[in-house]
Formats: structure tokens, sequence, C-alpha cells
């Protein structure tokens, strides 16, 4: 597994409280994970800031699944 | 009216994560005060503090216990102090299981003095320093006073009244009468009510400071809140929650709960003389404590202990205690009358509450909770039992309970057995 992937589930791990072995690639933030709209924001905040990336709502809003972070990050990152 | 009692209690205090063992350790005569450990106080006037003991300390208050992971992430520690106080109430009462038409009936009405300052100092400092589009998506609902009240009432499903109050010092004094109030009227069966607090950061220390209100016996934190004492130099910052359940009476006996006490009395007024000082003559504390006793039917000879609000500041224990005095009169020499915040420290917006669980606490056990530090009582306080330095066991029958806050607004309540 990347480095990225693992990052990416430690902070839905800690921002979401919920178990580390619940957070799949496919793990859907809102309908697997718990999360709502607000959590999400929060989550996309926490990802620009541990990977140095700007993510813009429209792209945001596009980021579902835990797939979706990496897949973003690993084409964006500098 | 309809009858209103008390049937479960939930405590946060400087002296312990639950009601047992603050209780415990007011009556032991220990003292919550010490160095804040919560920020760098460099700088500060005021270095010392009464903080809510928390992971592994003595007493200490388990969070994961009551609250969400993710919701102790997202909001200030003055709605999860109130929600862990409100969840060992509502436990205590049997109400974490209700059927929808019970819900409806039964409502939150928590306040807080101040709110969520901590929160607002550190995302101010994030806005600034950061710019807009990294503050906290969490940040308003995570802040407001009314979020102890939406919080309790999402958590266990109470579709009732969803209320909450602001009224400074008296915060948890006014949501308890008010709440007793909306049962009395029938709008609710049942009411979760009290206050929560922590303003324990750099801005809310540096801030009563600034206004010489706090202690600075920064040597000797268990020494510094002496409320009476020739030698008291101001109040020193408390925090946690104080929470009741309030019940109709019929409901309340015929489910055959345990039952504190009766709401019986509860009064309200207004200063309308200075925002930080309390009139001189302690007019308005006079009439609070009077109308509630009016309220209550109870003459103050009926009252047999009195938890003053009692801050330990050079003006406001005296005149609470010349209003007393002259409320009272002879019967005050048959009564009782301690400040609990000698120990606590000052909750602000929970005071009121958590002195009120202590006045429940008080006819339960038939014991009066000390003055710890009062050493040498002021001139004023000659002849009054301010039950210093050490728990006194008496008959306890009917209590009062003063609050008294910022902007001259005041709330006494009157309880009794049942």
């Amino acid at each position: 597994m990347s480095d990225v992937a693992e990052r990416v589930k430690k902070i839905v791990v800690e921002h979401l409280g919920v178990e580390p072995d619940k957070v799949t690639e496919d793990a859907s933030f809102i309908d697997d994970l718990g999360a709502d709209s607000l959590d999400t924001v929060e989550l996309v905040m926490a990802f620009e800031e541990e990977f140095g990336v700007e993510i813009p709502d429209d792209a945001a809003e596009k980021i579902l699944t835990v797939k979706d972070a990496i897949t973003y990050i690993n084409e964006h990152q500098g | 009216m309809r009858r209103v009692v008390v049937t479960g209690l939930g405590l946060v205090t400087p002296l312990g994560g639950d009601v047992e063992s603050s209780w415990r350790n007011i009556l032991a005569s220990k003292s919550g005060a010490r160095q804040i450990t919560r920020f760098d106080t460099e700088g500060h006037a005021c270095t010392i503090a009464c903080e809510v003991p928390m992971d592994g300390e003595e007493d200490a208050l388990d969070m994961s216990k009551r609250v969400d992971h993710k919701i102790q992430r997202q909001v200030d520690l003055f709605i999860q102090f109130g929600i862990d106080a409100a969840g060992q109430a509502i436990e205590e009462a049997g109400l974490t299981d209700v059927s929808e038409e019970d819900a409806e009936r039964i409502g939150c009405l928590i306040g807080s003095g101040i709110g969520g300052l901590p929160g607002i100092e550190k995302e101010s400092i994030v806005l600034h320093e950061r710019g807009p589009r990294r503050v906290s998506p969490h940040f308003v609902h995570g802040r407001l006073i009314n979020l102890v009240s939406g919080q309790v009432s999402i958590k266990y499903g109470f579709t009732g009244p969803n209320h909450s109050v602001v009224t400074a010092c008296s915060t948890g004094a006014h949501a308890i009468g008010d709440a007793a109030r909306l049962i009395a009227l029938d709008d609710a069966d049942v009411m979760i009510a009290g206050g929560a607090e922590s303003a324990i950061c750099p801005l809310g220390i540096a801030g009563f400071a600034q206004a010489k209100a706090l202690s600075t016996r920064n040597d000797d934190p268990a020494a510094a809140s002496r409320p009476y004492d020739v030698d008291r130099d101001g109040f020193v910052m408390g925090e946690g929650a104080g929470i009741v359940v309030l019940e109709e009476m019929e409901r309340a006996k015929a489910r055959g709960a345990t039952i504190y006490g009766e709401v019986v009395g509860y009064g309200l007024t207004g200063d309308a003389y200075h925002t930080t000082a309390p009139h001189p003559d302690g007019n308005g504390g006079f009439r609070a404590m009077r109308n509630a006793l009016a309220r209550a039917g109870i003459d103050p000879s009926g009252i047999d202990y009195i938890n003053a609000h009692g801050t330990s500041t050079p003006l406001g224990d005296e005149i609470e205690l010349g209003a007393v005095r002259r409320l009272f009169g002879s019967a005050l020499d048959t009564a009782s009358m301690s400040s609990t915040k000698s120990a606590i420290g000052h909750l602000l917006g929970g005071a009121g509450a958590v002195e009120s669980i202590f006045c429940l606490l008080a006819m339960r056990d038939q014991v009066a909770p000390p003055t710890i530090n009062l050493n040498n009582p002021s001139e004023g306080c000659k002849g009054v039992d301010l039950v210093p330095l050490h728990a006194k066991e008496r008959r306890i029958d009917a209590v009062l309970n003063n609050s008294f806050g910022f902007g001259g607004t005041n709330a006494s309540l009157v309880m009794k057995r049942v």
C-alpha cells in the first residue's frame, strides 16, 4: 500500500473515530463511515494540510470515497 | 400549578468527573485549584484555576464514556462537560430509552455563561494567520451556548422544549428555575436542566484578570479561593457542569423514582446598577431571595442551609451576606451558609446548577459542605455559621441557593425535601 493511502486512512480514522479496518479504499465517507457533509469538508481540509495540495470546492465535491481522495492526491501532489 | 422534583443528578467538577467523587471531595475539604495546565501562563497576572481532572488523574472524568470521539474533536469542552453531566442524570433517571410519545414531553434547558471561548480564541488565530479557508466547518456549532441542549436532545431523542440560558454567573440557577416553570406550566413533563462552562483559556483568564476579578495568589492555589476570609483577593476560575433531571412530581412518584427534593421557590431580579459590581446595599440579591421564599411559601426560619454565591471577591461576599442578614434577621442564627466555590472555584455559568446539586446532596446526607480556607472571617461575617474549614452534620430540610451575575442579574432557588 502506498504511503499516500496510509496517510489518508490515518486521517480518516482520526477525524471520524472509526475502526481502521472499516476504512477500505471503496468505503464512502458518508454512506459507510458515518460522516456528514461538514465532516467531509473537514476531511478535505485535513488532506490539504497533510499533503500540501489545494483542493478546490468543485473537486472536493467529487471526493466521496477513500479511493477518490488517494487518487486526487496522487495526481495533484507536487 | 404542577409540582416539580429532581430525580437525576450529573456533575463534572474540578473535584471529580461524577457526582459521588465531587461530593466526597467537597466534604473532605479538598481544593480543586492548581497551576493552569491547559496553556502556557507566561505573562499572565493569574496562573491558577480549578481544572476538571482528566486523563488518568485522580477521580478523573472519562470523556470517552459518554461523548463520541468525533464530537470530542468538534466541540468546545463546555459542551462535552455538559453532555457527560446530562448523561449521568439521564441514566440515573432511567430516561435512556423512552417512547416517541414520552420524548415529546422531555426537553432540555442547559446554559453557559460564556460558551466556547477557547475555540473562538483558537480559531480566530487560525483565521488571522492562515486565512478563512482553514477555519473549521464545525466552528460555529461547536461553540454556541445552546448546543449543550442541542447535543443532548440529539443524543437521547428528546423532542420537547429545547432552550438555553445566558445570564453570566446566574445561568445555572436561572436554567433550573426556568425549566421547573416549563414543567409547572405543562409545557413538558421532564426537563434536563443546568449549566456548563469551560473558559480556562488565555483570553478567558486574561479578560477576568484585567477586570480585577481573579485571585492572584499564584504561589498557593489551594488557598486562593477563600470566601469571607479577610485575605480573600478575588475568585478562582473553575470549569465543569451541573445538570439535573426535573420531573413533574406525580410522574416521578408513579414510577418510584429517587426524589432528591422539590423545586419550590424561584426568584429573579436585576440590580440596574453596574455591569460588574453588585449594588452596595445588595438590594437585587435581597429581592431575589425574598421572592423565591415567597413563591415557596417558606419563612426564612424554615431555611436550614444557604449555598451562597460567595465568590471570594472583596466586595461581593459581604454585600451578599448583608442582604441575607437583612432578610433572615434572627433566623440566620439557626441556619448554616457556606460557599463551595472555596473548593471548586467559580464555574460561572455552571455554578448555580452545580451548587444546586450540592444543596440537594446536603439534604440527602444531612450535612452542610464547608467553606474551606475560612481561617479569619472578615468583620462583617461575625456571628454567622459559614461552616468554616470542615463539613458539618446537621438537620437540613430546606435550602436556598444564590447566584448573581455580571450585568446585575440575580437568581435564587429554594428546594426542600419531599
